[in-house]
């Protein structure tokens, strides 16, 4: 969720002693430390602030006659300022200097559009040409020569960041019109434009995509400007219009993933539409005063929403796609979606980097629908191929959706050949999309089929929505398979490796593996006997009753949401044997947890202490009966009696000593201040 | 039998000490600058005297001036004076001196040369004791560090011996202003208002009462007096008497609450006592009406009366002149009379009459004639007996009704230091140092079954180690069983009726008793039902059955009182 936290007033910007004396702000950079801003204003003059204090620290102008052209920057790494004056007249000086008359002055040979700098990669200027120089470059030779990028076109935004080492500056021209990114009709589109530099100089036309509709029931916020807050939520700093009311102005906090407006801030005196965003505060005018707000955004997801996310403490399981909008009509919503991104993409923008970067025409006009259609009786190679292509390409709304249909494309493939089950690809997708099991409900129960335990366990991670009776399933899978046939598969052990030694048991299995051929049931049915000579010792004395590979699975099923109620009446269907097992693996977890005072075992999705005790409540409730029967029980029931027993103990003595110590802290409370009392003594 | 005095003046004066005072006899040879300290050489021939920058020695038979050393002579360019603060004569003729510029040093006073210069502080080394074997010397500064010097043999077996420092101790927080050596132990005085008793450890045989650090901050004597009738308290100051009212409640509780007063405490008068000299002791009657107090050279006597809310006090006129000082004083439970304990062993009765007048009536004299002070006195609420005690532990109960001595309870090898005489058995009950307890029937002349029981089973061990004496001793008028005891860390409620605890069994077992069961908390019960909730507890009495006074002095308000220690430089501060 984003919420709107205090506001408070960083400057005014009043005609009389304002900032900018009434002339408004040309832009605000952040400062050369945290906590500081850089605001320059449509006239002479530049000031620096602390923005928790609300202090100016410093302002610097430029002569009477002469105009600040660009906003002012701050080289991050030699905490110099920047300013271009008279478009040509560049301007370098440190804190101490007060006179910009007499600091380091470069006349360049064209005119500058805007100075960038990179909190890491030195200031970079852009000319209003389309030249690009970076300050080091330009410093040496000022009056070089600026090569004209764009003739008739203006330069009407520009922006800098750095990807992967590399700065990248970007900037959007205007020919004749108005083409921006907060469009005329209420909309915000997103564009993607690779990074990746072709050698050829050929144009690329660059598809735009809805990214948000700026509706709420029947109001229209008619934007001015936006700034990008996380990749889930953008703030737009608009105003909203109902029809046959007056519109207000007001500054907005949408989701992007679930097209909602999250939090909204109306601003009664009107605003300029600068919105500025820094150190997760925001910066807008507000009648005459520069406000900043603060804001809080977490990034959100249905799962939260609802109620059980799985592990908080794993951030990659945040995002989720929408499934209300999927559901039964999946395909009729994809088909439509796709209608919107050809509609859309007639406006397109033609973009240009520095080295005039090739554009590769890429009609993506037919939809997915169709294109699976066409794909139903293509060889299993073309198939694969084609949607292989169409997963890493596909940058459209209901991407998830797309995603969605591929998969229960292949899925029904698989099951119309039992031969056929692409492993790696589908191992590919789970992995690196978010995807939930609404969306594909066949995945798991296929993957449960062929037995493919770690596509199960990457499922059971990474799915939000798992149903009960698919993690029971898994857990029954996951306790049949025998120790020698995990050996030889690939599972994800990262959240064993911290607690159980692999080494040991690798020299272990390597004498199993000479055993010629293996037989599941067969495997099974020797298991009792096998444990013993399998499970390795921990400090204390315990056994860990499962090799590192059926752990890690065990360990996903652990971590998967369920709801009781709906579990156990699968649960009691376990068999007695397996039940045991896992019984005898929670039991051993759980003296592992309690080894640290901290009760938490170590590694990356370790099951907590919690998870292991409801699963052992669960557990025994489920098999109660059957447990306190069978003879290899009777010794792991009593054990864990006295475990659990002499824990209760434990916790009871601390908690009888915190109590005494509470006592005695009252006591010394009580004593102190009076110097005359009556007070009630009690002899026995 | 001689006295030696050193004057501000620089005289050293010798007096004669003759029974009952001191005579003049001669000065010795006067100098410029102060006397601060003097020592008689054993042999009483000589006279070392510490003073400014110097130290003299005097030859007590002609009174002359045999040496004068400057202590400063080896010091270059000495900006400040040098005070000799404290100076002792060894029988080998060595003088030792401690100066406040922080030195312990050795000479031999005949050569006028320093034998050995030990720097032990950078502030003033203000005292200075030496063993009586001369082996071992004690010093005190003004930091409050108190530092052990042994004369040892420089090595194993050798005849040559140096004075080492030894020891170090940090006992208190202020000047020590007086050392003294015992053979087993050092005992330091400082500005801290301690008194500590370090033991040498290298000198005890054994683990014991003397193994232990003993620290000391209130007198062993009662500072307080209670009016249990008028509900008053006698707060004895060492210039000043005051006296309080005590608030009340008008509400009942449960154990450990805290009630709301309905009436706040009320400081009634304070007397101040005129002159320099200290109080001595002081008493307010039962009723409250009288008040006594008395110094080194006087007694005083005051008729208190309560109008309303006001109060008057009156002096008594034309006391009866009886020999000073008085040690102990007691008013009669009915208030008729007064006695005072005094320095020659005997107890003066003085007959109080109204509206404010006192007579002299009896005096009590030992019947073995010793002249030891009364230092504690007890009498009985029928107004039958009293009881004393005097310096050579030796207790007198006395006849009031005939003026007779009545007996003599026999002889303990320890000093007592609390006894009362219970008002319903007259029952003298004895606290001695050694926390033993007796009770001894006045009326038979002999301990009662209850202290005879005592003896035999013997008192509880962490009774016996305590180490703070009973002070006061109380009885509950209605419950003839019942004991009141208190020392500083606690008071205990002695039920003659309970048995006596064991070793096995747990002394203080109050908050055991509170959590067990009724049932159970009959087979715990024991004699001794001690409660430490209040300390340092300064007195402690019975106001009525149900009603008890206690009255605290914390440490804290003692220390907050006193002048700013010197400030030392701790690493890191």
């Amino acid at each position: 969720m984003a919420a709107l936290c205090e506001s408070f007033t960083l400057c005014g910007l009043g005609p009389s002693g304002g900032v900018g004396l009434g002339g408004g702000l040309l832009a605000l950079e952040p400062g050369p430390d945290p906590d500081h801003v850089l605001l320059t204003d449509r006239g002479r003059t530049a000031t620096l602030f602390k923005v928790s204090d609300q202090k100016p620290l410093g302002g610097w102008s430029v002569k009477h006659g002469q105009i600040i052209t660009c906003p002012v920057v701050c080289n991050f790494e030699t905490h110099e300022y920047i300013a271009v004056h008279d478009d040509k007249v560049l301007r370098i000086w440190k804190n101490k200097d007060i006179n910009l008359d007499k600091v380091f002055k470069a006349t360049l040979s064209a005119d500058v559009y805007r100075v960038h700098s990179l909190p890491n990669g030195g200031p970079v200027v852009l000319f209003k040409g389309g030249g690009v120089r970076t300050l080091d470059v330009l410093l040496e030779a000022p009056q070089q020569e600026i090569e004209n990028i764009i003739s008739d076109e203006v330069i009407k935004w520009s922006e800098a960041f750095t990807e992967g080492q590399q700065p990248v500056l970007i900037f959007a021209t205007e020919k004749h019109h108005h083409i921006s990114l907060t469009d005329s009709n209420d909309s915000v589109y997103k564009v993607l434009i690779p990074l990746q530099q072709n050698t050829e100089e050929e144009e690329q036309i660059l598809s735009k995509s809805l990214l948000l509709n700026l509706s709420v029931s029947g109001s229209v916020l008619k934007g001015t400007s936006f700034v990008v807050v996380d990749k889930d939520h953008i703030a737009v700093l608009g105003s909203l219009a109902a029809s046959g009311e007056e519109s207000k102005e007001c500054l907005t906090i949408w989701n992007t993933k679930f097209q909602t407006l999250q939090t909204s801030k109306e601003l009664p005196l009107g605003t300029s539409g600068q919105l500025w965003c820094y150190e997760e505060k925001f910066f807008f005018t507000h009648g005459k005063v520069l406000t900043v707000i603060m804001y809080k955004c977490e990034t959100s997801s249905l799962a939260a929403a609802v109620g059980k996310l799985k592990d908080s403490q794993t951030p990659d399981v945040s995002s989720f796609v929408n499934w209300n909008t999927l559901g039964d009509e999946e395909l009729v919503v994809s088909f439509q979606s796709q209608q919107s991104v050809a509609l859309k993409s007639e406006s397109k923008m033609t973009l240009r980097s520095k080295r005039n970067t090739v554009a590769e025409v890429q009609p993506d006009t037919l939809s997915v629908g169709q294109l699976l259609l066409n794909l139903k009786d293509a060889s299993t190679s073309v198939f694969e191929d084609e949607l292989r292509q169409l997963v890493s390409t596909a940058q459209m709304p209901d991407f998830q959706a797309t995603i969605g249909c591929v998969i229960t494309a292949l899925i029904n493939r698989c099951k119309t050949n039992p031969k056929y089950y692409p492993r790696n690809f589908l191992l590919h997708i789970v992995q690196t999309r978010d995807l939930s099991y609404s969306l594909c409900p066949d995945l798991m129960a296929v993957a449960l089929e062929k037995k493919d335990v770690h596509l199960l366990q990457i499922c059971l991670q990474q799915f939000p929505d798992i149903p009960e009776e698919i993690t029971y399933a898994c857990l029954k899978v996951f306790l049949s398979i025998s120790e020698a046939y995990l050996q030889r598969i690939d599972v994800n052990l990262e959240s064993v490796i911290c607690y159980i030694d692999i080494e040991l048991n690798n020299k272990e299995v390597k004498t199993e593996i000479v055993e010629n051929g293996f037989n599941a049931e067969l495997e099974q049915d020797m298991r009792d006997t096998k444990i013993t000579k399998e499970t390795h010792r921990t400090a204390d004395g315990e056994f860990c009753p499962v090799g590192p590979q059926k752990a890690a699975l065990l360990n996903a099923v652990l971590h998967s949401a369920y709801s009781e109620t709906f579990l156990l009446p699968h649960l009691k269907n376990l068999p007695a044997q397996q039940a045991v097992l896992f019984l005898r693996y929670l039991y051993y977890l759980h003296v592992k947890c309690s080894e640290k005072i901290n009760t938490t075992l170590p590694g990356i999705r370790s099951p907590t202490i919690n998870q292991v005790m409801d699963w052992m409540c669960l557990l025994l409730d489920a098999h109660f009966t059957v447990m306190v029967m069978l003879p290899e029980a009777k010794e792991l029931l009593s054990n864990l009696h006295k475990f659990v027993r002499a824990q209760v103990r434990f916790y009871s003595e601390l908690n009888k000593i915190e109590a005494s110590l509470q006592e005695l802290q009252r006591l010394h409370h009580q004593k102190d201040p009076q110097t005359y009392s009556i007070e009630v003594l009690e002899l026995i | 039998t001689l006295l030696q005095i050193g004057c501000e003046d620089g005289s050293v004066k010798l007096f004669q000490v003759v029974p009952g005072g001191i005579q003049f006899e001669r000065n010795l040879d006067r100098r410029k600058g102060r006397i601060l300290c003097l020592s008689w050489h054993p042999s009483e021939t000589h006279i070392a005297a510490g003073s400014i920058d110097a130290l003299r020695v005097f030859d007590v038979s002609s009174g002359q001036t045999v040496q004068r050393i400057m202590v400063n002579y080896h010091v270059q360019k000495v900006q400040r004076e040098c005070i000799v603060w404290s100076i002792a004569f060894l029988s080998s003729g060595t003088v030792v001196t401690s100066d406040s510029f922080g030195r312990v040093q050795f000479w031999d006073w005949e050569r006028g040369t320093l034998l050995e210069s030990h720097t032990v502080s950078t502030s003033a080394v203000l005292s200075l004791a030496v063993s009586e074997k001369e082996d071992s010397i004690v010093v005190g500064t003004s930091t409050g560090a108190t530092y052990q010097f042994q004369l040892l043999p420089v090595k194993m077996g050798s005849l040559e011996k140096r004075w080492v420092r030894t020891k170090p101790f940090q006992h208190h927080t202020h000047d020590v202003r007086a050392v003294a050596h015992s053979s087993t132990a050092l005992i330091s005085g400082g500005l801290d208002a301690q008194l500590v008793i370090r033991p040498l450890m290298e000198k005890m045989q054994k683990k014991g009462y003397d193994a232990v650090l003993r620290k000391f901050t209130f007198p062993h004597r009662c500072l307080v007096s209670c009016a249990r009738k008028a509900r008053l308290l006698l707060f004895q100051f060492s210039q000043y008497l005051e006296l309080w009212r005590l608030g009340s409640t008008d509400e009942t509780g449960k154990d450990g609450e805290v009630l709301p007063l309905c009436r706040m405490p009320e400081h009634l008068v304070q007397l101040k006592s005129k002159g320099p000299e200290h109080i001595y002791c002081s008493c307010v009657s039962l009723c409250g009406s009288w008040i006594a107090y008395s110094t080194a050279s006087r007694f005083h006597l005051y008729r208190v009366q309560y109008e309303g809310d006001s109060v008057s006090i009156k002096k008594v006129p034309k006391l009866p002149k009886l020999l000073l000082p008085a040690y102990q004083l007691q008013f009669s439970s009915d208030s008729s009379s007064l006695f005072v304990a005094s320095a020659r062993g005997s107890v003066h009765v003085l007959q109080l009459l109204e509206p404010g007048g006192c007579k002299h009536l009896h005096t009590f004299q030992p019947p073995s004639g010793s002249p030891e002070a009364v230092y504690l006195l007890a009498s009985s609420a029928d107004g039958h007996w009293v009881a004393a005690v005097g310096g050579d532990w030796a207790i007198h109960v006395y006849n009031l009704k005939c003026f007779k001595h009545h007996c003599t309870v026999p002889m303990y090898s320890c000093a007592v230091t609390a006894l009362a005489i219970h008002p319903v058995t007259n029952n003298l009950v004895i606290a001695y140092s050694d926390q033993q307890l007796f009770e001894f029937s006045i009326p038979k002349k002999q301990y009662t079954a209850w202290s005879r029981t005592v003896q035999n089973c013997g008192l509880h061990k962490a009774w016996l180690e305590r180490d703070s004496p009973i002070t006061h001793i109380a009885f509950n008028p209605k419950n003839p069983s019942h004991i009141l005891l208190h020392d500083i860390y606690m008071f205990c409620v002695l039920d003659k009726s309970l048995p006596l605890p064991d070793n096995s069994a747990l002394l203080m077992n109050q908050s055991t008793l509170k959590q067990l069961p009724e049932t159970a908390r009959q087979r715990q019960l024991h004699a001794f039902k001690i409660c430490k909730k209040f300390q340092p507890l300064l007195f402690a009495d019975l106001l009525d059955e149900n009603c008890l006074v206690m009255v605290e002095r914390p440490i804290m308000d003692i220390k907050t009182q006193l002048p700013l220690p010197i400030q030392r430089k701790k690493f890191g501060t």
